[in-house]
């Protein structure tokens, strides 16, 4: 129990303090917003270390350390739902990772984002997305988890749009969104199914949690259709949650078109930590997807999912990166290889090696992105690597922050962090009993990754600028960046080299740190088993993949833009096929997304002439019986009345012309009358 | 002493002329003289009923008579102011003229 | 004061008064008739504000007036309040105002709208006040009028379309309903529905039923739960009664619109859990699984629905259905059957918690919407489509960042109020009714993909060059949002606030339902 456990709940309010005073501030205070935003970040990564330190110095006996707090939120019937916060390694490694490089990205940012008119607003975007980060990885709670998870979504759909004046932009926000979401749904279902079983959603809670034994017991021990445990089920919808945010196979189609937002966007949210979060949250419920009947020597049905979808998606994208002339859809793919690595690292149950690819990827792919920022900056605002060429002349820092980037990236070995961490991946995947498939599928996904990496610092770094307005009169050559911008990418890069240090097999102090035990210098496991062996190998597929890209690419730079691809040229078919990402999206849209709409289609139409037709039936049969009743009233009823009623008249109108209104007439007739009555008297004999 | 039949005879003949004169008449004043006429024939019958027929109360013919006279009289002043009032109205005595009781 | 023995017949009779006071302004006085409406319904706001701070949670049914009326046919004057009927109260009380502040009819009879309006609210107070199906119904076919003529006056193009099939659909519900309370009165005698209530728990009222009507006990009891069911589906509505809301939501003007799917819509759920849900457990049980069926459906075909659209009014229409969707399979799955364990009455007060929550939330994000929609209408002299924009947060960005803040609350937003709603909703389903909860989560995904095109379609992408002009929100019309953004936020955050006044209410319902 110490001051930072109980107070950890300061590290995402300070950020979104910050967003909120910023979300009502006027654009004009540019320096006010940028101040304020880097203040609190600034602030809360001062208090991550500060939990880091805290966590590394707890007492580690028996197991991980964890310090939690709960809360209670509201209440519903006689139970109250909690939330809570927690601290141990993997939050306290996540903490200082997210807010770190945060800081750094927020500070690039000022340089990056200088010129544009809504400068205040990204800032305050960014405070918020990072405050629920920061939230989303001290989470005690899942529905915590879901909250801030949901709202890193939210600010990512703003931060794609943040150019919401392009089209593609204002496309790409609403496309990341919708597919994550489609993620998130399972998400909720599981998050749903794990609070009807637990009855919480609180991770550890004295031994009631939902990922503590009890609650693990029991879930594994009940099944559910076709014989799957309980657990399973809920893991994989959760898992599902993670295959949209981590732009898995088949949901990653978001994640490449999120690089239309602007570039510190793409390095913090969609390249180190929001779509790592797919990644910590599996890591976070790990013992629920690791949990199955056999007590830990089987291996459980949802990781062995977990893992054959990583290494698709490692091998998937690494492929379609290949092909790519979008610097920053190329590091778009790589992303969605690398975390295609971590999510077959915990997969194939090495959750260390995992977390350990995350925190090292987090590092140097910020870096890579900054660089691409800084790489698109100087060349105005092209994107597309065959208009570029030869910068390393022109930008040298960033060239060599670059260049360690790549080979962090591409794990280069010994001196680089991707190397050990990717070695450690390798080292799991081949260790794990069910299938020697995720560790070849990892093999080659390391050999591309060396190839796409060294294709594209060869065309950006190398050669000539080949851009079509690129000449010295119009002062349209690429320049360096200004400083505020250059050092947080000399920061990242020795965070790209050190990091490495940390987790190498003779001193695996991170995977110590991670699962609770105390760190031991073990130089001798370089040499045991299969660990050297391994290592070679790697060596070679990234030396391989290296020696291909640089005979290809570095020996003959392209002289022009429009050049072929040297890969073109040799397999036209394929290539094509790449750098139409294997057209998936082309057969989303016209499935998935036309179905879609498709049954709104029919629902509106059903609507209009089903619908709106009964109604239109049922108009018209009251009226028919209107109708009808009109007719009864009109022939049968009234028929008769009205014809006595007409004959009446008529006669009275005979009746009536004999009252003529001369009075002689009536004499007449009363004289005729009485001659008439005497003549009857005379002749009936009565006289 | 002249026969009943004589009386009845002249008072059949008054009443036809004055019948005639009031259907054939347009003169509402004619018409009025056609009525008294008719009246008058009445009156004759009356008395020569009374003096032939035996056995009747004394004086009663006569005083039906007189009786008769005297309405015929006011008949004929209401006739006459009537006439006039019409007159007045119409500025005609034209009986053809006056239908508006036509039905 | 808090002993105040008329307080609900003074709240009710306060918008009459100022309807009529409206009524009765000289033709020269009209442009007071804002003025005098806005006052009234703040003065109505004031008072259930006040109710609201003075009632005790756990007291059950409180502030009761009951005398008798019409003593021969069992009529009671019997108003009374708890957490159900202050919630839906204190929404009336926020929305009218609200709506009166929004953007008025442009030209004609100003009085008679706005007195319209107050006799809308009176009529409001009424049914969620009275406990007497007499005046109850009175009140229900009372707010039924001014809502007709709201719409049949100043409303679009087809209003009188829209109108004549919203009152006549809605009166034939209402007839079916009228019928089976006949029927009711004459088995039981009584119009009353705490004693009906009592009655229907204990399963007297069907064998009542069946002993007046002479058929077997099942039969008459499941017809006259249905004549009530329907007259309660077309109001809030389930999806085969659903026609005549889109065409009238669209048609009515925009302050009615809000109140139509602010408040109105509520009275049928409301019905569900006052009347329906109380008086015939055991029907309603028996048809639950098709009842479930048509929750589904009802979720998922409105949102299909509403995604075809290209009237935004209509768009939210759709949504409105889909979102009452909700609040339905939060009734339904509550009633399920089961052996009353302490797990299961959590799950069902979480579900009943989330019916109210969401009743609640839903009036607060869809009136907003239809404000927004309304005030957009105006800016751009009637053109509603979704197509006919694009690129407005150019020029009116505070506009497009508030109606973005109702939007994230409508789809559910975590941070916002919808969110707690659905989820408390969902938690309470999936466990009593797991597949009628999957399936209804599909409703969540596609409301996201219809409200961000909106989004898309009218406020990103490039400025359309027509909409160079178009005016950002005043400061007026700032701070007449601004307090139910606020309120958005507020319940999103702090839920509990809601909560700790429904909670009570629902575990009384909650353990009349487990006996």
């Amino acid at each position: 129990m110490s001051w930072i456990s109980s107070n950890l709940w300061l590290i995402p309010v300070l950020p979104l303090l910050a967003s909120a005073v910023l979300a009502v501030t006027k654009q004009p205070h540019r320096r006010f917003a940028a101040a304020l935003a880097i203040g609190s970040m600034a602030l809360a990564c001062l208090l991550s270390w500060d939990a880091f330190l805290t966590t590394l110095h707890a007492p580690a006996h028996g197991g991980i350390w964890r310090d939690f707090h709960n809360f209670r939120w509201f209440q519903m019937g006689d139970q109250w739902l909690w939330l809570g916060w927690l601290l141990d390694p993997l939050t306290a490694v996540m903490l200082v990772m997210v807010s770190t490089v945060g800081l750094l990205i927020f500070i690039y940012s000022v340089g990056y984002m200088e010129q544009d008119a809504n400068f205040t607003r990204f800032f305050c975007f960014l405070a918020l997305f990072g405050s629920a980060m920061l939230g989303l990885v001290m989470a005690n709670s899942l529905l915590l988890l879901f909250i801030c998870w949901e709202l890193v979504g939210l600010t990512s759909y703003l931060l794609i749009g943040f150019w919401y004046h392009k089209p593609s932009a204002a496309a790409a926000a609403t496309k990341a969104f919708i597919t994550t979401r489609i993620g998130d749904v399972c998400f909720f279902l599981g998050i749903l199914w794990l609070y009807g079983q637990s009855g919480t959603l609180l991770f550890y809670d004295h031994g009631r949690g939902c990922l503590e034994a009890t609650a693990l017991t029991s879930m594994v021990t009940q099944t559910t259709i076709s014989g799957m445990a309980i657990s399973t089920a809920i893991g994989l919808l959760i898992f599902c949650g993670a295959v949209g945010k981590s732009g898995q196979v088949p949901l990653h189609v978001w994640l490449p078109d999120a690089m239309e937002g602007p570039t510190p966007v793409s390095a913090l949210i969609h390249a180190a930590t929001m779509v790592a979060a797919g990644v910590f949250l599996v890591a976070r419920v790990f013992p629920l997807l690791n949990a199955s009947s056999g007590g830990g020597a089987e291996v459980s049905g949802a990781l062995t999912v977990v893992a054959w979808v990583g290494s698709i998606t490692a091998v998937f994208a690494a492929c379609i990166a290949v092909a790519q002339t979008d610097i920053k859809r190329i590091l778009a793919y790589s992303t969605v290889s690398q975390l295609g690595y971590m999510m077959l690292a915990l997969g194939v149950g090495g959750y260390a090696a995992g977390v350990f690819h995350l925190i090292t990827h987090a590092f140097f792919k910020a870096l890579l992105f900054l660089g691409a920022g800084s790489v698109i900056h100087g060349c105005h605002e092209e994107q597309d690597i065959r208009r570029m060429g030869g910068l390393r002349k022109y930008m040298p820092a960033t060239f060599a922050t670059y260049a360690i980037g790549m080979m962090a990236l591409a794990g280069v070995p010994v001196f680089f962090s991707g190397f050990w961490s990717k070695d450690d991946i390798l080292h799991s995947a081949f260790a794990w009993p069910v299938s020697k498939g995720p560790f070849f599928l990892g093999l080659i996904g390391a050999f591309l990754t060396a190839f796409y990496m060294t294709r594209q610092v060869c065309y950006v770094f190398y050669g000539d600028y080949r851009s079509a307005h690129g000449n010295k009169r119009q002062n349209k050559m690429p320049h360096e960046s200004p400083a505020v911008m250059t050092t947080p990418l000399k920061i990242l890069a020795a965070g790209a080299i050190l990091l490495g240090l940390l987790g190498t097999p003779a001193w695996p102090w991170f995977q110590d740190f991670l699962t609770g035990q105390h760190a031991t210098f073990r130089f001798g496991q370089l040499f045991e088993g299969e660990v050297l062996g391994l290592m070679l190998l790697s060596t070679l597929m990234v030396a391989g993949g290296i020696g291909l890209g640089w005979w290809l690419y570095g020996l003959k730079p392209a002289t022009k833009a429009e050049a072929a691809d040297p890969l073109e040229r040799v397999q036209p078919a394929v290539f094509g096929l790449l750098r139409e990402k294997f057209r998936v999206d082309e057969i989303y849209a016209a499935t998935v997304i036309k179905g879609t709409f498709r049954l709104g289609e029919i629902c509106s139409w059903f609507e209009r002439t089903v619908c709106e037709g009964c109604i239109r039936v049922v108009t018209y049969v009251a009226l028919g019986f209107s109708w009808l009743n009109r007719f009864a009233d009109e022939y049968v009823v009234n028929l008769g009345f009205d014809t006595s009623c007409r004959n009446l008249r008529q006669s009275a109108g005979l009746l009536s012309s004999l009252q003529d209104g001369q009075v002689q007439n009536y004499l007449r007739v009363i004289g005729v009358a009485m001659a008439i009555l005497v003549l009857l008297l005379v002749w009936g004999g009565g006289l | 002493m002249i026969p009943l039949k004589a009386y009845l005879v002249l008072s059949a003949l008054l009443f036809g002329i004055g019948l005639a004169g009031a259907l054939s008449r347009r003169n509402a004043i004619m018409v009025l003289i056609g009525i008294e006429l008719m009246l008058n024939a009445a009156n004759l019958n009356f008395i020569a009923f009374w003096r032939f027929h035996p056995g009747t109360e004394p004086l009663a013919g006569v005083m039906f008579v007189l009786f008769s006279i005297a309405i015929a009289a006011g008949e004929a002043a209401v006739g006459l102011a009537l006439i006039i009032a019409i007159y007045r109205h119409y500025k005609t005595t034209n009986l053809d003229r006056m239908d508006s009781l036509k039905g | 004061m808090s002993q105040c023995p008329y307080f609900l017949t003074i709240l009710t009779l306060t918008p009459l008064v100022g309807g009529i006071v409206i009524a009765c302004l000289k033709q020269d006085k009209e442009k007071w008739a804002r003025g005098i409406g806005l006052g009234f319904s703040l003065l109505s706001l004031a008072s259930v504000l006040w109710l609201w701070f003075t009632h005790n949670p756990a007291g059950g049914l409180q502030r009761i007036e009951r005398h008798v009326w019409i003593p021969s046919i069992g009529v009671e004057y019997f108003l009374g309040i708890d957490g159900l009927g202050l919630l839906m109260v204190l929404l009336t009380a926020a929305v009218v105002p609200f709506a009166l502040f929004a953007p008025g009819p442009r030209e004609g009879y100003p009085k008679s709208h706005y007195s319209l309006f107050l006799f809308l609210e009176a009529g409001l107070f009424g049914t969620f006040t009275a406990l007497n199906f007499f005046h109850w119904f009175i009140f229900w076919e009372l707010s039924l009028i001014p809502a007709f003529f709201l719409i049949k006056l100043w409303g679009g193009p087809r209003r009188s379309y829209a109108a004549t099939q919203f009152f006549i659909y809605t009166l034939v519900g209402s007839v079916a309903m009228l019928l089976a309370f006949q029927a009711i009165f004459l088995a039981t005698g009584t119009f009353d529905f705490v004693e009906l209530a009592r009655l229907g728990r204990s399963g007297q009222l069907a064998a009542a039923l069946a002993n007046r009507l002479g058929w077997q006990q099942g039969s008459a009891a499941m017809l006259i739960f249905l004549g009530v069911f329907l007259g309660l589906a077309v109001k809030v509505p389930l999806v085969p009664f659903h026609t005549w809301l889109p065409a009238a939501y669209a048609e009515a003007p925009t302050g009615t619109s809000m109140v139509l799917t602010g408040v109105m819509s509520k009275m049928g759920v409301y019905g569900f859990l006052r009347i329906l849900m109380p008086l015939f457990p055991e029907q309603m049980r028996m048809v639950l699984t098709p009842l479930l069926w048509l929750t589904v459906i009802t979720i998922v075909y409105a949102a299909w629905a509403a995604m075809a659209q290209t009237d935004l009014k209509r768009t939210i229409a759709y949504s409105s259905i889909n979102h009452l969707g909700y609040c339905m399979l939060g009734i339904f799955a509550a009633m399920k059957f089961t052996i009353g364990e302490a797990q299961w009455t959590t799950e069902k007060a979480a579900a009943l918690n989330g019916v109210l929550l969401q009743m609640f939330n839903h009036g607060l994000s869809a009136s907003a919407l239809f404000c927004f929609i309304g005030l957009l209408e105006r800016r751009a002299g009637g053109m509603r489509g979704l197509n006919d924009f694009g690129g407005l947060r150019k020029v009116t960005p505070v506009f497009c960042g508030l109606m973005g803040i109702a939007i994230f609350s409508s789809l559910g937003l975590p941070g916002l109020n919808g969110f707690v709603g659905e989820f408390l909703i969902f938690k309470g389903s999936f466990s009593l009714a797991s597949w009628a909860a999957a399936g209804s989560v599909l409703g969540l995904l596609l409301t996201a993909i219809f409200l961000l095109i909106i989004l898309q379609r009218v406020f990103h992408g490039p400025l359309n060059q027509k909409w160079t002009g178009l005016a950002d929100l005043s400061a007026g019309e700032r701070w007449m949002v601004s307090p139910v953004i606020a309120l958005m936020f507020l319940i999103g955050i702090y839920p509990q606030l809601i909560i700790k006044m429904t909670n009570p209410t629902v575990l009384q319902m909650v353990s009349h339902l487990t006996h």
